[in-house]
């Protein structure tokens, strides 16, 4: 007898053995009892091995509204997203977060982005913000009637956009 | 005019690789990116398309590593110039598949290459001859850099880089390097092999990227995720399995020397010879004796000048160059024609083998030399 072999998700004795042939491709993998189950395996036809151990579960259908989502920014539907994998502009990832989240965190290593940074963007979209909460600022001022403060909102306005033109020069 | 600055200038593809790295033919970053606000290129509609190369294409063409480079939109190429241009992997074949404002420009050196209305905005790609993560890193990090000085990058705090496709978020990178792993794949260990690198989220693809197949037993290793672990993590660990392949693949010569040394003598003297008389050569069949002779040059049965030749053959036999070298257009049958005598008048005057070897030449030297990147 061969040695019994261990199980690839486990240390257990593996008792499961699947192959699969896919383009002239094998695949094959060795499960204990309890891991098996928990994969759900009861129908080896409708798997890709590859992907039982790469990929978590497949029960647990991931619960979703049941309406079907667009991106206001650019019309990209929730279909489509399922279709292709892909998503339409930058603006869907918040669109379909609740569908994307979820998908990330079995396809990466962690949810949050520890890699490089881009600082001019952070940068002008740092300025692009205050400047939105400096225009809300003198709006109420002066709806407020509060002069003096309007005044030195504008100022600083002008100079934020004075330093900002500069930056695009550069 | 395109072609002939290619061909005439030196390639990392084609050249300059060592002794020192017996398997790591070459190393290879790309950085996906996109602008902020504008649809990524597979959904924008023609107009969007059309802004994000009249962006991206002078401001990358403007960088000074780009200087007397070619700057090019896809529409402008021919059919055989793409061909020539995906060969020696400074297009997709995506890109030239699909190259309504599409666009690229490649550095004089052919070392730096950019994408533009790939499946993102930008795909930026650095390559080194040899093993050279670090370089290549530094060089592309320095580009996106300068880049990200004049263009709005789509970037989200909590998720990086937003890229057409979320597999690619966060850093955006692809870090991979193409080996060269005769012994493994002689020994049949290459399944193995596979099976444990994809489980460690490191993929395993042929000479030609997705669904290509492993002629010339070359493969590309590359990361799979790239959200959560920062650029040089990434490398790291990438480095970490390389180095693994690598002492696989060292340890399978050495067994097959042990063994099998009469097979080994056999393979590779058929390969040259081959090479020297055949009359009709397919570009599959041509890499895997080329495969063999290189394989040869490592156990110095060859001269070390024949591993130049051979790394030039892995690009050269492909059918877009076996066409341009043949000045007029020719069938597929008569490309296999023309291929064979290309290679019977390479191999004219390389030596015959040497059929006496020792053992764990090359090897161990080889083992120092692939540390000092990882390091």
């Amino acid at each position: 007898m061969a040695k019994p072999l261990k199980c690839d998700l486990c240390d257990s004795q593996a008792t499961v053995h699947l192959t699969q042939i896919v383009n002239n491709q094998i695949h094959k993998i060795d499960l204990c009892e309890s891991c098996a189950e928990a994969k759900g395996i009861t129908d080896p036809n409708g798997y890709s091995l590859a992907d039982l151990l790469v990929k978590p579960p497949a029960n647990e259908e991931v619960s979703e509204p049941a309406g079907s989502l667009v991106c206001s920014k650019c019309g990209y539907t929730q279909r489509e997203f399922k279709k292709t994998g892909r998503v339409g502009c930058p603006s869907c990832y918040e669109a379909f977060s609740g569908l994307i989240r979820p998908a990330l965190e079995t396809m990466h290593k962690g949810e949050n982005h520890r890699g490089k940074v881009p600082l001019k963007a952070m940068e002008r979209r740092s300025y692009e913000d205050r400047l939105n909460e400096l225009e809300l600022d003198l709006k109420t001022a002066i709806e407020e009637e509060q002069y003096e403060d309007a005044a030195k909102f504008r100022d600083e306005i002008i100079e934020l956009k004075k330093s900002l033109a500069a930056q695009e020069i550069e | 005019m395109l072609i002939k600055s290619i061909f005439g200038g030196k390639s990392e593809v084609t050249g300059s690789s060592t002794k020192k790295c017996p398997v790591v033919l070459m190393t290879r970053i790309r950085l996906a990116r996109n602008l902020a606000d504008i649809p990524f290129p597979g959904w924008a509609k023609a107009a969007h398309r059309e802004e994000v190369l009249g962006t991206c294409l002078p401001a990358v063409a403007s960088l000074a590593q780009m200087k007397r480079g070619i700057t090019a939109e896809l529409g402008d190429l021919s059919e055989l110039e793409k061909q020539i241009l995906v060969e020696r992997h400074l297009i997709s074949r995506e890109l030239s598949s699909t190259p309504d404002q599409a666009g690229v420009v490649i550095s004089k050196d052919q070392s730096v290459s950019v994408m533009i209305n790939e499946e993102d905005h930008m795909r930026i790609q650095v390559i080194k001859s040899g093993y050279r993560f670090k370089q290549a890193w530094n060089a592309i990090n320095g580009l996106d850099s300068e880049l990200e000085n004049t263009l709005p990058f789509a970037f989200s705090n909590k998720l990086g880089f937003l890229t057409a496709c979320p597999t690619n978020v966060g850093t955006g990178m692809r870090a991979s390097a193409m080996m060269h792993l005769p012994a493994l794949v002689i020994s049949s260990q290459m399944e193995k092999v596979v099976r444990a690198v994809n489980q460690l989220g490191i993929a395993v693809r042929g000479l030609f990227g997705e669904g290509s197949d492993a002629s010339g037993s070359i493969f590309q290793i590359s990361n799979q995720t790239t959200l959560g672990e920062s650029e040089e993590e990434i490398i790291k660990r990438l480095s970490a399995v390389l180095k693994t392949i690598i002492d696989q693949e060292m340890n399978a010569r050495e067994k097959i020397l042990e063994k099998d040394c009469n097979k080994l003598y056999d393979k590779i003297g058929r390969a040259y010879g081959i090479l020297q008389n055949s009359h009709l050569l397919t570009s599959s069949e041509c890499m895997n004796l080329a495969s063999l002779v290189r394989f040869g040059v490592d156990l110095e049965m060859f001269p070390e000048k024949t591993r130049n030749v051979v790394d030039g053959i892995f690009i050269e036999c492909q059918p877009g160059h076996i066409q341009y070298h043949a000045t007029e257009t020719i069938e597929s049958s008569k490309r296999d024609a023309f291929r064979a005598q290309y290679m019977r008048e390479l191999f004219e005057n390389v030596e015959k083998p040497i059929y006496s070897l020792k053992k764990s030449d090359g090897s161990d030297e080889g083992k120092d030399a692939e540390q000092e990147d990882t390091k």
